[in-house]
């Protein structure tokens, strides 16, 4: 295969896509850039002529749920034109070889187009035991990663586990889980998520295809387009959480109702998503549409914020039991009573001052005022 | 052993220091209640409509609005530090030298061990009080930064912008709201120990320590004037 690289429009004309296929996928990809549709032409002569980079695609520790939501892209001719004509050069789940061709597949592509390949990573890394928790064909995550970052165009990191860890990264993280971005030491596209949003996932790739380069990113290295705002920001219950109307337990009548799930532990005031947006399968629904509070699902150390049924996280140090508020209002009830206390003892102990000051004062005052 | 004593009235807390403390007060009282309401909002039992009320928003706006008061009440005050009286400024707080920590030690001694003091209180803020508004004024520092950096997001604030940098530093949104609703706590402690040590002071040492906020004035005995 490496060698003779064609342009997206050779590859899918090749498999057997219409011209209406291409300018449809044209369409999508304009749109997912930000684009408009007026953008269309300049998008379907760019995939006519500029050669499609090759993209490896790795897998260390995860659930393979980024690859599952990959897959469910709402448009199906988008997810197929990525799968079938992108090519995924190397896809351990996905890919028709196996063994020594796969293998041969990925060097050449790293050989041949150093510099120019797409990485995407999905799962965490171990750094723990020089990495003996993740060995794929006798080499370890971090050394494979290392080697596939080397030459790599855009690195994408897949879900919440290659941006920050995930559940492998939860305390006590045995393993030394950790997420890609600390390793490879080259800007890294994060995309987290548990699984990261299908139409989002498709987005960037067609970014990254179109411009041959990276989306705008944020501080924590998150496309803005998908990341800059809250799940609150744009979530339907809202107008609920303003009234301050809130189910109080999953099966009463505001739940019935759909008020807003804040008090349930709603995470999506402090996670920054597209669930409310884009939604999921299709733009059928996201979890707070299925009466469920967001469990943070695409922020860092996730996991280690639980109860998730609860506003605010246990204590750290108190038990799962605890929160602010138990801690907070013992140290209340505490100061309270020790300033009770102290001004008993003020008044034994200080006696005799108090006594002096009170007839020295008695003393200075002129007789005249002296009135009994 | 008591004697006679003339008393000297001295101008110690200037109008702006005044009109900081009850600001800062009041603005403080208004965060925590409506930071424990945005924390545990209460339950509205009869059922409704949405469009029917707004009580959430409007406990988040008192808030918000409270934070911006809270927030530039405590920039004038860090200005007067150094602009002020000798009993206003800035290194009343901070304790530099031997003298202070004696002094600190000397407070402590008739605050806890309640035995009777052997040297004179200064006059402004005793040396203890001073660092525990120091240690305070960290802590406002600290609820203004977590505060904003929460804010940023759901406004256009500047402010929340500038902060920003808060909530990767600390780990997540949840992080900085965990802990900026933990420090509600500090300030109802602070607040409760605070009011009780002004009353203390005022009833061992007579010298109108608690009036002294609102009128300026504090007595203190000739004899013991240095200057
Ligand atoms: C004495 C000072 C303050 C106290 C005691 C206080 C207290 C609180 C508490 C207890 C919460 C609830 C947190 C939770 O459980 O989720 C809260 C939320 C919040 N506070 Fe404060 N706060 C103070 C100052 C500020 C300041 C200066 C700002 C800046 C504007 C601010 C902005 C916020 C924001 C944005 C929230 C989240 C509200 C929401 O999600 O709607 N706070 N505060
Ligand atoms: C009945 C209520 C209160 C009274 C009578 C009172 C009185 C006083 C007095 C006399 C001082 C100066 C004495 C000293 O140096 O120790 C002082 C200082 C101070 N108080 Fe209060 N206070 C009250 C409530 C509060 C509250 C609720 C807060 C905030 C939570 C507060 C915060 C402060 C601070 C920060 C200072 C240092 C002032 C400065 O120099 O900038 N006070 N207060
Ligand atoms: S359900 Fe969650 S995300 Fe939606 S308004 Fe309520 S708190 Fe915000
Ligand atoms: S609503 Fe929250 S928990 Fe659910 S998928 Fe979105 S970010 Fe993850």
């Amino acid at each position: 295969m490496p060698g003779a690289r064609h342009s997206l429009w050779d590859v899918m004309r090749d498999k057997g896509y219409s011209r209406r296929d291409f300018m449809q996928f044209c369409t999508f990809a304009a749109t997912a850039a930000g684009l408009g549709t007026q953008a269309t032409a300049a998008v379907a002569k760019a995939f006519e002529k500029k050669d499609r980079p090759p993209v490896l695609w790795l897998h260390f520790q995860e659930c393979t749920c980024c690859s599952e939501s990959f897959i469910r892209a709402s448009h199906p001719l988008v997810a197929d034109v990525l799968l079938d004509a992108i090519s995924l050069d190397y896809q351990e789940t996905l890919q028709a070889a196996a063994g020594h061709a796969a293998e041969k597949c990925k060097n050449d592509v790293m050989k041949n187009y150093a510099g120019k390949y797409i990485l995407l990573v999905e799962g965490s890394v171990p750094t723990k035991e020089n990495g003996v928790f993740c060995v794929i064909g006798g080499r370890t995550a971090e050394d494979l990663l290392q080697e596939a970052a080397k030459g790599a165009a855009a690195i994408v990191a897949w879900g919440n586990c290659a941006s920050y860890g995930c559940v492998q990264a939860a305390k006590p993280n045995p393993t030394g889980a950790t997420g890609i971005q600390k390793l490879v030491g080259k800007p890294v596209i994060n995309v987290p998520g548990c699984p990261p949003i299908a139409d989002v996932m498709v987005a960037i790739v067609t970014h990254i295809l179109l411009f041959g380069r990276l989306p705008e990113l944020d501080a924590q290295g998150r496309p803005k387009e998908f990341y800059g705002r809250r799940v609150h920001d744009t979530c339907y219950r809202r107008p609920y959480y303003d009234a301050g109307l809130f189910v109080e337990s999953f099966d009463d009548d505001g739940a019935r109702k759909g008020y807003c799930l804040y008090k349930m532990g709603c995470r999506g005031p402090v996670t920054n998503n597209a669930c409310a947006v884009t939604k999921f399968n299709g733009g059928t629904s996201y979890p707070i549409q299925s009466g469920h509070g967001c469990l943070g699902c695409s922020e860092k150390g996730f996991w280690d914020n639980g109860p998730f049924y609860r506003h605010l996280p246990s204590f750290p140090g108190f038990g799962i039991e605890s929160t602010a508020d138990s801690v907070g209002l013992a140290l209340g009830a505490g100061a309270a009573v020790g300033v009770a206390a102290h001004a008993v003892s003020t008044n034994i102990r200080k006696r005799k001052l108090i006594h002096d000051q009170v007839a020295e004062a008695v003393q200075d005052t002129p007789v005249s005022e002296k009135v009994d | 052993m008591s004697s006679r004593h003339t008393y000297r009235r001295l101008y110690v807390w200037e109008m702006p220091v005044r009109v900081y403390h009850w600001l800062n007060a009041l603005s403080i009282c208004v965060l925590g209640v409506t930071g424990f309401l945005i924390g545990k909002p209460f339950t509205v039992s009869l059922a409704q409509e949405a469009s029917g009320q707004y009580w959430f928003g409007t406990v988040r706006f008192l808030h918000f609005t409270a934070g911006y008061v809270f927030l530039f009440n405590m920039l004038v005050r860090t200005y007067w530090g150094f602009v002020g009286n000798r009993f206003a400024a800035w290194d009343k707080f901070i304790p530099m030298t031997r003298k202070a920590w004696q002094d600190i030690v000397e407070v402590l001694r008739i605050d806890i061990l309640q035995t009777r003091g052997t040297g004179r209180i200064p006059l402004g803020h005793n040396r203890l009080a001073g660092l525990i508004y120091f240690v305070t004024f960290l802590i406002f520092m600290f609820q203004g930064l977590t505060g904003f950096a929460l804010y940023g997001p759901m406004s256009h604030s500047v402010l929340g912008k500038l902060a920003a940098w808060v909530v990767p530093l600390m780990g997540g949104e949840l992080v900085v709201r965990q802990w900026h609703h933990a420090m509600l706590w500090f300030y109802v402690l602070f607040t409760v120990v605070h009011v009780y040590l002004v009353f203390y002071h005022d009833y061992v040492e007579g010298r109108g320590t608690t009036s002294s906020m609102v009128g300026g004035w504090k007595f203190e005995r000739e004899d013991l004037l240095e200057d």
